[in-house]
């Protein structure tokens, strides 16, 4: 009874020390990747008393995105879009990255190159260290013209195909159904040509949209602050 | 034997059942036309569709509520529809009281409508079809030149609450469709096409002359102003948006 009693008081006070140091801030957390000891947290490098394996840093609870996605994220489109490198994602797998978006198609001649061109004066404005931690996102309005292969060339023509880059191509139901969670208006002209609003939407890492820019040429400021600022929190 | 009768009688009743459940839905023969704003050719192809003959009433969109819990009131999330979303519903499941059950289901968002029709195999119409099916009055599948037919249209648009009232007390038009105009307007798959948005004014260039003066001028039909007010309303409307006099139907 006595050795129960023992082990229990010894299990409380061994949780709450583990309490106290994952409540420190900025330190980085340690923990045995086996969980040899549950879910004892060290503040230091070193060995697991246990299996003698590294201990391995744990990210802090600041750091992990929730996995809930909100109301109003674009996370809760479930509609799979195809990458210009061939694979096939829903948008949630963007989650974690500030999102850069706007909607072009690689035909059109008179906005969307100045479009084009605001997206990558938007990336060079935004520093090196930010970078890994934002996506550029282009969708396509004419998903039956811009398929995988053509927005890879497009992607090499405009100097845009590094890893920051993603270009989607959609149905025609879901870019409609895209373009009104943006409330970007578009129309078929012609078969060639679109009419299209110009805006560049930034979000969040968790879908949430937080700024829009509308117009061609506009003064990005705003814009790029809000991109860093979002990036890198 | 008696197994076999047993059979029939399922399916029959599973036909029955089924055929009672679908609503009805009336066959229109495309063929080019001019909208009031098409494309740079002007002419519109319209292609065979089938169009629902009523708007989608309360009681059938209470059934895809109760199948879909996720687009109940209380479930909703904010990018798919703005707080005003089956507002005038006393709850979840239940009308209000000054609802019936078989007036036109309003207060959706584009995304709810589209969903909805989505779940029962069909689609939400383009612009395009829904105004081809619209521009035929009793007789004609294109009034848009009688007096009487926009005098109608205009004479409704001053009629308050006409949302109230139930499908199928208007007009049966030319493809036997009800209830286009006169009760509510309606969500088209492609509402977002009409560039005259706070958004699109500033930096579209194409639809900008769909504006006061210059919106007549440009247009293909100085009579159709009733066709001036939808565009106009589509172009302000965003797709989460709900309002008490826009419903939506279905087309195949």
């Amino acid at each position: 009874m006595k050795i129960i009693l023992l082990l229990f008081i010894s299990m409380l006070s061994f949780t709450s020390c583990g309490n106290n140091e994952s409540n420190k801030k900025e330190a980085v957390i340690y923990q045995c990747p086996m969980k040899c000891e549950g879910e004892k947290t060290f503040n230091t490098s070193g060995s697991c008393s246990v299996c003698k394996m590294d201990l391995k840093p744990v990210a802090s609870a600041e750091n992990v995105l929730s996995t809930e996605v909100s109301d109003s994220s674009i996370f809760n489109l479930t509609t799979k879009w195809n990458t210009e490198e061939g694979a096939t994602i829903q948008l949630k797998e963007l989650k974690g990255k500030t999102m850069v978006m706007v909607m072009i198609y690689t035909n059109c001649k008179a906005a969307c190159p100045r479009l084009v061109a605001d997206m990558r004066n938007i990336e060079k404005q935004v520093p090196e260290k930010n970078l890994e931690d934002v996506q550029f996102v282009l969708v396509s309005i004419d998903p039956e013209t811009d398929t995988p292969k053509r927005l890879k060339e497009f992607a090499i023509e405009n100097y845009m195909d590094g890893e920051q880059w993603t270009f989607l191509q959609g149905t025609v139901s879901s870019v409609r159904e895209f373009a009104n969670v943006l409330a970007v208006k578009y129309k078929e002209i012609s078969p060639m040509d679109f009419s299209h609003s110009n805006i560049i939407s930034v979000f969040d890492k968790n879908g949430e949209l937080i700024h829009q820019q509308e117009g061609l040429g506009v003064d990005n400021k705003e814009t790029v602050s809000k991109i860093i600022e979002t990036s890198s929190k | 034997m008696n197994t076999i009768l047993k059979l029939i009688i399922c399916v029959i009743l599973f036909w029955g059942t089924k055929g009672n459940s679908q609503p009805e839905m009336a066959p229109i023969k495309g063929e080019a036309y001019i909208p009031l704003y098409g494309r740079d050719s002007l002419l519109v192809t319209i292609v065979d569709f089938k169009m629902d003959v009523y708007p989608v009433t309360n009681q059938e969109y209470l059934k895809f509520v109760k199948e879909n819990p996720k687009w109940k009131r209380s479930k909703v999330i904010s990018l798919f529809a703005d707080k005003s979303y089956l507002i005038k519903w006393a709850s979840d499941t239940t009308f209000g009281k000054s609802q019936s059950s078989k007036a036109p289901v309003t207060n959706v968002s584009w995304f709810a409508a589209n969903a909805y029709c989505e779940c029962q195999g069909k689609r939400l119409p383009t612009v395009d079809e829904w105004e081809y099916v619209a521009m035929a009055n009793e007789k004609q599948p294109d009034a848009r030149q009688i007096k009487t037919y926009n005098e109608y249209i205009l004479s409704w648009y001053e009629k308050p609450k006409t949302f109230n009232n139930n499908i199928g007390s208007t007009f049966k038009n030319y493809w036997n469709v009800y209830d286009l105009h006169g009760l509510v307007w309606e969500w088209t798959s492609d509402f977002n096409s009409v560039l005259v948005s706070g958004e699109s004014r500033k930096d579209v260039d194409n639809d900008s002359n769909l504006f006061c003066g210059s919106a007549a001028i440009g247009a293909t039909d100085l009579m159709n102003y009733a066709a001036f007010m939808r565009y106009a309303v589509r172009g302000s409307l965003k797709a989460k948006y709900t309002m008490q006099n826009l419903g939506f139907r279905c087309v195949k």
